[in-house]
């Protein structure tokens, strides 16, 4: 009996906390205040669902609790004059709601805008999501963008002062806002993905980071936004590399690259799905950065069926990527697909028309460089094989990189 | 800004040792292609160690390690770079070894040109 009550507190947490958050964020302005309240109230909820039963609608049990908290936020934030009579009005119409007994409105694809707005600083924008939507704590969210807990602590703090004392509003950009605010959304969700991946579609699958999180802000997005086809983009891409999770790695943990994955371990339910979500997004004739970037994604997946990979309709994508946006990363994965499509030296004059500067610490860089000079049996593929080991933070590649160094030239497949 | 990465590990038996020291060459070499290596070294074993103190005016030197902690120290690095992110960046990518953990800390005076 206590046991089901706790878990119909974690339920309530996971379903209603985000939703409760941005109902109470959406009047206030005031995210921490928000989170606060509901932290009271879902503690209240633990001490009292025990004994007293789940209630018959838990998230208004919720709503008035946290109500309580927020008026006493405004008799301690008395010294801010003009915070008092806000979180009251928060409070009263959170009890209205709670009492009414109609849904209370859904403002989540607002707190998701707010949370990616342009006045918040870019690298605080993917840990509020984390947390104001996720409920995250600062501590894991710094762990996985490798930062000290206490500066991800005030990172976060800053940001959520900065909504309520610029007045960031709670509203969804106009048509005209919309494209650049939304890429900025889409951007933050795509960054929990990659947490500390220098290179996703080859990471560490034991690493999981927050590619979970990342996946479900996603598919929350999607939910809000149904018809959006860079949102539709976006979810198919982490899907697409969360597919071969399970293939990235060999029986003993060696790190495994895409094109000799064994495809029998990818996940098939999970391609099909990010290419009925590809399918859709074309449909509205929009092409963007992460569609392109799923589409490139979905001809590796065919392999699955052909067994081979279309390099040429790769290269191609990655034309279009680079020229929408000229990413380091883009630039030398097209210059990886023109290898293959055309030839080592063709990718080689590629990556060496990019700016050294750029590249000094970019490691799929050194890497790409090592194999294309190793296949060529040109002079310098040694060196950039230590640069590519030296800059590895896997070392599972790191090991996969000195067994290739090691390997004689004409070992290397061409 | 400077940082020293202070490199702590339990023993090591020859196998892993060796492991490891192979691994370290081409961090250094990305560190100074990046232009962030400042100074640092890998240091023998505690039991090479020598400890001086002082009471009063007394000089006292002893064989071994100052404290026998199960955690020594293998090395450091100190780091040349903009922040404590970047720092934390560069020390995410050192050789990993089994129980191995990294200290980052700023230095206390940042060098000042004479």
């Amino acid at each position: 009996m206590a046991g089901d009550a706790r878990r119909a507190v974690a339920q309530a947490a996971r379903d209603s906390r985000a939703r409760l958050v941005a109902f109470l964020a959406a009047r206030s302005r005031d995210v921490a205040a928000a989170e606060d309240a509901l932290a009271d109230a879902f503690r209240a909820a633990l001490e009292t669902w025990p004994d007293d039963g789940v209630p018959a609608r838990p998230e208004a049990w919720l709503l008035t609790a946290a109500r309580r908290r927020l008026i006493d936020a405004a008799r301690r934030a008395q010294v801010q004059q003009d915070a008092v009579p806000t979180l009251r009005a928060v409070a009263e119409e959170a009890e209205e709601v709670a009492s009414s007994g109609t849904a209370f409105p859904d403002e989540r694809l607002k707190l998701l805008f707010v949370c990616a707005h342009p006045a918040i600083d870019a690298g605080a924008r993917t840990p509020l999501m984390l947390q104001a939507v996720l409920g995250l704590d600062a501590a894991r969210i710094a762990s996985a963008f490798l930062v000290r807990p206490t500066t991800m602590g005030q990172r976060l703090s800053r940001a959520k002062a900065k909504i309520r004392d610029a007045g960031i509003g709670f509203t969804l950009p106009g048509p005209a806002d919309l494209p650049p605010r939304l890429h900025t959304v889409l951007e933050a969700i795509y960054a929990a993905y990659g947490t500390g991946w220098d290179d996703v579609a080859g990471a560490d699958p034991r690493r999981r980071g927050l590619a979970a999180e990342a996946i479900e802000l996603g598919r929350l997005l999607l939910h809000l936004m149904p018809d959006e086809p860079e949102g539709q983009g976006l979810l198919a891409l982490m899907l697409h590399c969360e597919a071969r999770r399970p293939a990235r790695r060999g029986p003993a943990g060696e790190y495994v690259p895409l094109t000799d994955q064994d495809t029998a371990l990818w996940s098939r339910p999970m391609i099909a799905e990010a290419d009925r979500l590809l399918q859709a997004a074309e449909r509205a004739g929009r092409l963007g950065r992460f569609q392109l970037e799923a589409a490139i994604q979905s001809v590796h997946a065919r392999r699955a069926e052909t067994g081979r990979t279309d390099w040429a309709a790769v290269a191609l994508l990655y034309e279009g990527l680079v020229r929408l946006a000229p990413t380091i990363g883009g630039l030398v994965g097209r210059a990886a697909a023109v290898a293959e499509a055309q030839g080592a030296q063709a990718g080689l004059a590629l990556l060496q028309a990019l700016p050294q500067d750029a590249v000094a610490a970019y490691q799929p860089y050194w890497a790409l460089a090592a194999h294309l000079l190793a296949r060529l049996g040109w002079p310098g593929a040694d060196a950039a094989f230590v640069r590519a080991i030296g800059l590895c933070e896997d070392p599972a590649a790191r090991a996969f990189l000195e067994h290739r160094r090691a390997a004689p030239a004409a070992a290397l497949p061409i | 800004m400077l940082y020293t990465m202070l490199i702590f590990q339990p023993p090591y038996d020859q196998q892993t040792r060796a492991t490891d020291m192979a691994a370290w060459p081409p961090y250094i070499e990305a560190l100074r292609a990046a232009g962030v290596f400042a100074a640092g070294g890998g240091l023998q074993p505690p039991t090479t160690a020598t400890t001086l103190r002082f009471q009063g005016n007394e000089r006292i030197v002893q064989d071994g390690p100052y404290a026998d902690t199960k955690e020594q120290i293998g090395g450091f690095v100190v780091l040349d770079v903009p922040d404590l992110d970047a720092a934390l960046d560069w020390a995410a990518r050192a050789p990993r070894a089994p129980g191995r953990v990294l200290e980052v800390r700023p230095n206390l005076m940042p060098p000042s040109p004479r």
